[in-house]
């Protein structure tokens, strides 16, 4: 009879150890994405403009204080002013900041020239600075550690090759970069649990975030017919088509009440 | 003098696996699984600071440490002192139980959490626990006393009742496991609880209407049904409570203390389950007749 049990025991043990198998990293996602083919040069005399707002309506959210304490040195950052939750921000002409508005198709198939620049990110007083970021495919991000405190940096695409790393107090810089297109890529600190930001990565250079005012503008982009679309983590995206002819600057606004999500 | 000192042991090796599986459940509930980056050392170091949600993650595989300790001398305790070999086989198991374990929670942090192995370690975790709470009713003054037979009847049997909940029970946990890790939604672990409680009732009322005056049998029935009853409530408060916090920008408290509660006294719910059944097998006979009428070869007196 007891062994009857201890086979049981045992043969639940073992049977749980062995179906969790694991999950090897998806080096494949780590390639380069392909080069188009050899495009005659950008005509940026004939190239267009848009510009919007991303207007916020309904009620204004209030966006929770985020206690720091399991942090003091995160806490001290914020002494007397307490950090809220970037997830809507909206500004005080009623418009949406940290919306990604980005050219979602009808862009030539070329390869167009990465920027040598990277685009910053910073941690500091345990908050990304800024919320939100769009780069390149295969463009540099400039990760940088201004607090006297461990953080760690870890991004969770579906597309590119996800990883998790620390960076210590002040640390050196880091250079990291994604491969393929992804709007948008979702980027936390395990220690801070609060800490949350976001990468668009695209193929081309025609993408723009909402600042302060909630504005928007997408310039140098070849006359033709496209779908921009606008995407908030919290309202979800929107999409329009829309028709630019040469030289034209036309006016594109989205609204918060328009957006869907998944 | 030396068996109750191994039974000491074997208790204090339970509290210390419980303890364990509430600090696993704090790494999970705020989402400090990937706070330290790297494994088996933290931040390259044996004791990295303390901020953060680097507290949970570490202080988790500090105390993962001590129950490891504490397994190779249960394994090396029962090895010098104990006289039955199936217990020294089941010491073994749970050593190899452990170091599984340890390996399952370094490939989470390795491979950033894959679903199957996160659940795999929640699972296992479980098991453990429960094998670590069998191992001290086996080395218990209770158990050196002796059987005190009861007879039970009927189909079905008391015996494979008493499996099927402690099965139910685990099956439960799996599904919870899975809730918890996003690998599928809380439909199944909310129908699973209906089916488990159902079982568990099923089993403990048995036993209370037929052998209440069985005092180990009644003590184990008492006790999967309080805590089984514990439990339900507990995983409605924690459905609520993340519910009600799912707006908020980080862990909330209060979600994080059901939770965490949640599945301790799940771990609580599978190990007094399995003595349940263990005391069952152990003291309740089926009547010969019966036996025989199932094809059941009965050796004779």
């Amino acid at each position: 009879m007891n062994s009857i049990f201890v086979s049981v025991l045992a043969a639940s043990a073992l049977f749980v150890a062995g179906c969790g198998g694991s999950k090897a990293p998806e080096t494949a996602k780590e390639e380069s994405a392909a080069p188009a083919a050899t495009a005659p040069p950008i005509d940026e005399a004939n190239a267009a403009t848009i510009t919007g707002k991303v207007a916020f309506t309904g009620d204004k959210p209030t966006m929770r204080a985020i206690d720091m304490s399991a942090n003091p040195i995160c806490a001290r950052a914020h002494a007397g002013s307490p950090q809220h939750s970037e997830e809507v921000v909206v500004n005080g002409n009623g418009t949406l900041k940290n919306v990604f508005v980005w050219i979602k198709t009808g862009v030539p198939d070329r390869q167009w020239p990465v920027p040598s620049t990277p685009v910053e990110i910073a941690q500091k007083g345990c908050t990304y600075g800024p919320h939100v970021i769009g780069v390149m495919a295969g463009q540099d991000i400039k990760i940088v550690n201004d607090d006297p405190t461990n953080h760690n940096i870890h991004p969770m695409p579906k597309v590119n090759q996800e990883w998790n790393e620390s960076q210590p107090p002040n640390g050196d810089p880091k250079l990291k970069k994604f491969a393929r297109e992804e709007v948008m890529i979702p980027v936390k600190c395990n220690v801070h649990p609060w800490m949350r930001a976001y990468i668009g990565v695209v193929n081309h250079p025609f993408f723009a975030i909402t600042g302060d005012d909630g504005t928007f503008t997408i310039k140098g982009l070849p006359p033709g017919k496209y779908t921009i679309e606008a995407w908030h983590e919290k309202y979800g995206t929107q999409d329009v088509d829309i028709t630019v002819g040469a030289k034209e600057s036309k006016t594109q606004d989205f609204d918060s009440a328009q957006m869907k999500t998944s | 003098m030396n068996q109750v000192l191994l039974h000491r042991y074997a208790v204090l090796w339970s509290f210390c696996t419980l303890f364990l599986v509430v600090a696993g459940g704090l790494v999970t509930s705020n989402d400090a699984g990937l706070s330290v980056p790297d494994w088996p050392l933290s931040y390259g170091k044996l004791m990295p600071p303390m901020e953060g949600n680097i507290f949970y993650e570490h202080g988790h595989r500090m105390v993962a440490t001590t129950v490891g300790l504490l397994t190779i001398g249960m394994v090396v305790w029962l090895m010098c002192a104990e006289r039955r070999r199936w217990l020294k086989n089941l010491g073994w198991i749970s050593l190899l139980a452990v170091i599984a374990q340890g390996v399952l929670g370094g490939m989470t942090v390795i491979f950033l959490l894959p679903k199957p192995v996160s659940i795999g370690h929640a699972c296992l975790a479980q098991l453990f626990f429960s094998t670590t709470v069998a191992i001290a009713l086996f080395t218990s003054g209770g158990w050196q006393r002796g059987r005190q037979f009861v007879d039970d009847s009927g189909a079905p049997p008391l015996h494979w009742l008493a499996l099927a909940a402690a099965a139910c029970v685990f099956l439960q946990l799996a599904l919870g496991a899975a809730a918890r890790h996003q690998a599928i939604g809380i439909l199944p672990h909310v129908i699973g609880a209906l089916l488990a409680t159902g079982m568990v009732l099923w089993v403990t009322v048995r036993v209370l209407m037929r052998h209440a005056g069985h005092d180990a049998l009644r003590r184990s029935a008492l006790a999967v049904l309080f805590i089984t009853i514990l439990q339900v409530f507990l995983g409605i408060a924690a459905y609520m409570s993340r519910v009600a916090t799912a707006e908020a920008p980080q862990p909330m408290p209060v979600m994080v203390g059901f939770t965490v509660a949640h599945v301790a006294v799940g771990a609580l719910t599978l190990a007094s389950s399995v003595v349940l059944a263990i005391q069952i097998f152990r003291h309740v006979r089926r009547p010969l007749a019966e036996l025989q009428t199932e094809g059941v070869a009965v050796p004779s007196a």
